[in-house]
């Protein structure tokens, strides 16, 4: 069974956690996420023009190229991460350009062996899957995809086509961190992709607190947190992993239970 | 004119890739609607009313066709080529840009589209992109980087003049790159009623191809025009190149005319030799950003480097996706002036013809002045002098140590 297939496959909705590599002391705060209770972890591939982040994750990837993050760097948190934790799916998420500037094949051969499950690039839709897909799944890595309110009833057999993994349904149109869409609107898009495919559905963008992660666990696959868990990489820096840990309890627990309370 | 099977005029393909160049690489948001946007251009491309509305303004509001001048002084002082001028500084805005504004915002509103947004680094594209705004009564955002703002302050006042709300964009390094992701940044959020009207021949499928098809009329006047002159075609092309839309606006309709030759001018900055340059095609690599595969500035990792010119419209880290195919397919050469050989052409064009071109094609006029004195007297250069100078005194007094 795969690392994804056992992360979703668990009885609770899983709580997917995002971080960009080198934004503080990574391996920390990568633990940090692990044992609190995150069940998929997503490393932010660094880039120096992150055109769909807000403003917290801009200032992450800007923090952690000021700090000199390289690729070699990103990989080696990666494999470290992999030997640490032996069972816990880890997804890199970034950009093209970083990904194939040494060609797909050489990123995908590396990001195997440092033992990435999946691969989520923002700006590879499914009309340029040649530029990296083809190289991933050879590998047997993941191409995860992201679905948006604009993906109409159309085109999403387009975007599920090739999907692996778990899909990501960003939740709102717009950039990284900004505002929630509304819990009726989420529940209705992640029904419509379910019909549609077996992957799990993750549902990200804009979520914030455990409330609002409860709410979606109800209806979703999977819960994914990132611009909250950056921001406290920034304001806390080196003391960033007792907090990291204080709100992903919080959040694993809102996400594990919240269909715990429905069926009771 | 036809396009033969072997034409260099028929990409890019309907993938919108122009060899291995090119593309879609937007994220999901925005995918539905640049697919539709190419459905709705297709359609407006084949809507005679269209084109005729596109003519029309063309002609009555920018001042088109532009003219073709001989440039007999500075001939004679370069004792070479014959050199002749695509005069696109005297259109409406003082620039080139306007041709492509003029279309998009047309299938802005043919797309209902009631608010517009736009990237400037210099800010004529952004002027031409308020001028068109205040032209339909629409709307009008533009992105500029907080050191552009500064850098280019008559042409900020030049655009809220005409209405334009102006963002200074204060991320990555405050110039025309990271513009240009803050207006993606906002079209991600504002998908269902805005249009962004992208300057150069790049971005992805359809922009390039569609900028490229609005600035040909500049070619397709100066081909006209030189045939009737002198009754043949220029032996070579001459345009300067940031993201490369006035140099495509030329090139194109000539690109199956074998016998002339065409050579892009990139921004050398301080020296191909060191980092401060803007020269992608010769000094930059292949990779993918802002939706398109090009060739980029960019470091071992893939991280986009700032380009550095003393022109603020050539100052991008990328270029648009078919220069980097006619580079790779060798119909068009390219070379590369620095900010001094640059400054040196501007003066000479102002002693000579009573020209005071942009800094964008003094690049073009300095290989222009290496390249004329190389080729018989009877051979034609047709350069494209896409910009006048007004915007640039400041610049230029600066560094020719003049206090305004």
């Amino acid at each position: 069974m795969s690392r994804f297939a056992a992360a979703f496959g668990k009885t609770a909705p899983a709580l997917v956690c995002f971080i960009t590599a080198g934004d503080g002391d990574t391996a920390a705060n990568l633990d940090a996420l692990v044992e609190a209770g995150a069940d998929v972890i997503e490393l932010g591939m660094p880039f120096t023009d992150p055109m769909a982040d807000g403003p917290a994750i801009q200032s992450a990837n800007l923090r952690s190229l000021g700090a000199g993050t390289t690729t070699a760097d990103v990989l080696r948190y990666a494999t470290e991460f992999r030997a640490r934790h032996p069972n816990v799916p880890l997804v890199l998420m970034g950009y093209a350009n970083p990904m194939v500037r040494r060609g797909p094949e050489w990123f995908a051969e590396a990001a195997a062996a440092a033992g990435v499950d999946g691969v989520i690039c923002v700006d590879i839709p499914p009309e340029e899957d040649d530029a990296l897909g083809p190289a991933l799944r050879a590998r047997g890595i993941a191409p995860i995809r992201l679905a948006t309110p604009t993906t109409d009833a159309a085109r999403l057999p387009q975007v599920l086509e090739g999907s692996e993994g778990f899909l990501y349904y960003v939740s709102v149109a717009g950039i990284t961190g900004k505002q929630q869409a509304q819990i009726e609107s989420i529940e209705a898009n992640v029904a419509r992709i379910k019909q549609s495919t077996d992957i799990p559905v993750a549902v990200g963008f804009g979520v914030r607190t455990p409330e609002q992660a409860s709410a979606i666990a109800k209806v979703a696959d999977g819960v994914v947190v990132g611009s909250a868990l950056v921001e406290i990489c920034g304001e806390y820096g080196a003391e960033a992993p007792a907090k990291l840990k204080e709100l992903t309890s919080a959040l694993a627990h809102a996400v594990h239970t919240a269909r715990q309370e429905h069926v009771a | 004119m036809n396009t033969p099977l072997n034409s260099f005029r028929n990409q890019p393909d309907e993938r919108g890739h122009f060899g291995e160049f090119g593309g879609r690489y937007v994220a999901e948001t925005l995918m539905p609607l640049v697919l539709d946007l190419e459905r709705e251009y297709r359609k407006a491309q084949a809507d005679p009313a269209f084109q005729a509305e596109f003519d029309d303004l063309l002609e009555h509001y920018v001042g088109r066709p532009s003219p073709l001048y001989f440039a007999p002084r500075l001939t004679e002082e370069l004792g070479g080529a014959q050199v002749w001028f695509k005069r696109d500084e005297l259109n409406h805005t003082g620039a080139h840009k306007i041709n492509n504004c003029i279309g998009q915002i047309l299938l802005a509103i043919r797309m209902g589209k009631t608010r517009i947004i736009a990237e400037t680094g210099a800010g004529q594209h952004g002027v031409a992109t308020a001028t068109v705004c205040a032209r339909f009564g629409l709307p009008c955002v533009i992105y500029m980087g907080a050191e552009d703002v500064k850098r280019q302050s008559p042409n900020v006042f030049r655009m809220k003049l005409l209405g334009a709300e102006v963002v200074p964009v204060t991320s990555g390094g405050a110039t025309l790159k990271d513009a240009m992701n803050e207006g993606l940044r906002d079209w991600v959020a504002n998908v269902h009623d805005t249009f962004y009207i992208i300057g150069t021949a790049a971005g992805p499928h359809p922009y390039p191809e569609m900028v490229r098809n609005f600035q040909s009329v500049i070619g397709k006047e100066a081909r006209a025009q030189m045939l009737e002159r002198t009754g043949r075609l220029p032996d070579l092309l001459v345009a300067a190149i940031g993201g490369g839309s006035n140099a495509l606006g030329l090139f194109h309709p000539f690109l199956d005319d074998p016998s002339v030759k065409m050579l892009g001018v990139e921004a050398a900055g301080h020296g191909l030799d060191g980092d401060e340059h803007a020269a992608s095609l010769l000094g930059g690599s292949p990779g993918v950003l802002h939706g398109n595969r090009t060739y980029l500035l960019q470091d071992a990792d893939g991280q986009i480097t700032e380009g550095h010119s003393i022109s603020a419209g050539l100052d991008y880290p990328g270029i648009g996706p078919e220069h980097a195919w006619l580079k790779e397919s060798g119909r068009v050469d390219y070379t590369a002036v620095t900010d001094e050989e640059a400054l040196d052409a501007f003066q000479l064009l102002c002693a000579t013809e009573g020209i005071i071109p942009a800094l964008e094609p003094s690049h073009a006029i300095a290989a222009v002045k290496k390249v004329a004195p190389t080729m018989p007297k009877d051979a034609i250069i047709l350069a494209n002098l896409c910009g006048r100078g007004d915007k640039d005194i400041f610049t230029v007094a600066e560094r020719l140590g003049v206090e305004l």
